[in-house]
């Protein structure tokens, strides 16, 4: 499982770092960023899952893997 | 002290806006003749937005010289999205239409300015108001909710409005932007002048007006004669392409974070408040299990979004079926596109562990509340400590409860029995 983030639609709402710290930070000006590779670390699925449920823009979603 | 820029009175610089003509009265219908301002709509807009939003999606009015009011989700974020058609040039709707030549800055940068000036001007302030720069003002916040607290002692009934929800941004904002905590009760005159007072003949609203900006002159020249670690020093010494700000610039966002840092949060803590008091159900669930907080301020958030911003048509436009024409009013009204059930789930009902929540309660696109972190963290903080010390209260008088009108809702008398 793996996400990705699109920057000309995040506006930094911060619910994805909120929700799913382990997959996505925030930058200094509050935008949201994908954590290393995007890989969700196992554990992390369900605050991945509602961190894609909950973004107003609809910036962020999974991708297939490979 | 050595800044030209506010040596003498620059604003009576100002380029002239256009007048309409003030309407009052009751509405005669909602589809065709709105007003925000009317007391049925301040007491309870959802059954209007809803059936609105069945009949009409997108309802009109002849009053502050002609608007718009979409009802659906999908429309709002339409016109929150397309800053081609709809210019930020005015965001709070008057029968005052602000002059074009105010642009790029507007009157309150940068929620009044239009790419691609908007974005710079928002670079500007978003470092400090970044989730993580917040989180350094929660410790203050939540002692200050306490001294709060500590007030109602020995009192069997409190308003959590007045004694509470509206203290909690005017020290928070009054300390961000470096103002004397002992001048809030000024601001709350200031946030009537701007919101409230939006139906006042132009001249008179206009002269409220510049007492909002003879205060925060006055704050400038403070700041400019004795700097400190605070949001008026740093706009004061702030640059964008190569030069400090303007003067209007820096007296603009000063107003801008004032107003819009004070009656959104205070009406959004009231909101959820009103509703814990009257919901033992929530209250209860909220006490034993107070992790679930920060999910029930985001469904608090929805279902009683507090602000509506506005909008002009840019030219003469047909959308959704209908004609704009230039300079027309749009309202953005969050709270309606929050409670549509295309959109939602449950859309009337308030659902404390909501898990999908998409909700445009900050609004949606680049003029996303630049507050909006701290708006979280002070509903967070003060539901948190109002929870803990007064984990038992319900409306003293549901009758005497009275709610905002205009562009921004929320209780401002909510009395309620806490003994």
């Amino acid at each position: 499982m793996r996400v990705r983030l699109d920057p000309g639609l995040c506006q930094g709402h911060g619910r994805c770092y909120e929700l799913a710290p382990d997959v996505f930070g925030e930058d200094d000006e509050g935008y949201g960023t994908v954590l290393g590779d995007g890989v969700v670390p196992p554990g992390a699925e369900q605050g991945a899952k509602r961190a894609v449920a909950n973004c107003p823009e609809r910036a962020i979603a999974f991708e297939a893997e490979g | 002290m050595g800044d030209e820029r506010f040596a003498d009175d620059y604003r009576r610089k100002r380029p002239p806006g256009a007048h309409s003509e003030v309407v009052t009265g009751p509405v005669s219908d909602w589809a065709t003749d709105f007003s925000h301002l009317d007391p049925e709509w301040a007491a309870d807009p959802y059954p209007i937005q809803d059936e609105l939003r069945q009949r009409c999606p997108v309802a009109h009015t002849e009053r502050f010289g002609g608007a718009w009011l979409p009802t659906r989700y999908e429309d709002v974020a339409a016109v929150a999205y397309d800053t081609d058609t709809f210019t930020s040039r005015a965001i709070v709707m008057s029968n005052f239409r602000p002059s074009p030549d105010l642009a790029p800055i507007g009157p309150t940068p940068p929620i009044s300015s239009d790419p691609p000036f908007h974005h710079d001007a928002r670079k500007l302030l978003l470092p400090a108001f970044t989730r993580s720069a917040v989180a350094r003002l929660e410790d203050a916040t939540r002692a200050y909710c306490h001294t709060l607290i500590d007030e109602f002692e020995g009192r069997g009934d409190v308003d959590a409005a007045r004694d509470y929800a509206q203290h909690i941004p005017v020290r928070v904002i009054a300390d961000m932007l470096g103002f004397p905590p002992e001048d809030g009760p000024r601001f709350r005159e200031f946030v009537e002048t701007v919101l409230e007072g939006v139906n006042l003949p132009p001249a008179e609203r206009l002269a409220k007006m510049d007492k909002l900006f003879d205060y925060l002159l006055q704050q400038i020249h403070d700041h400019l004669e004795n700097p400190r670690d605070d949001l008026t020093t740093y706009l004061l010494n702030a640059e964008l392409y190569g030069s400090k700000l303007a003067p209007a610039h820096v007296s603009g966002t000063m107003a801008l974070l004032l107003i819009a840092g004070i009656d959104t949060t205070w009406s959004a803590i009231g909101a959820s408040l009103w509703h814990l008091a009257g919901t033992p159900r929530d209250r209860e669930r909220l006490v034993a299990e107070p992790s679930l907080i920060p999910t029930a301020v985001e469904e608090f958030l929805r279902a009683y979004a507090p602000v509506t911003m506005a909008r002009l048509v840019r030219e003469d436009t047909r959308w959704r079926g209908v004609d704009l024409r230039a300079d027309d009013w749009v309202l953005l009204s969050f709270p309606a596109a929050n409670r549509d059930p295309a959109q939602f789930d449950r859309a009337d009902e308030v659902v404390i562990d909501r898990e999908v929540n998409r909700h445009a309660a900050f609004g949606l696109g680049i003029h996303r509340c630049v507050g909006s972190h701290l708006a979280r963290m002070e509903m967070r903080v003060a539901l948190e400590v109002w929870l803990e010390r007064v984990p038992s209260f319900e409306l003293a008088d549901p009758a005497a409860v009275t709610w905002s009108g205009g562009q921004v809702r929320g209780p401002r008398t909510l009395p309620v029995r806490i003994g």
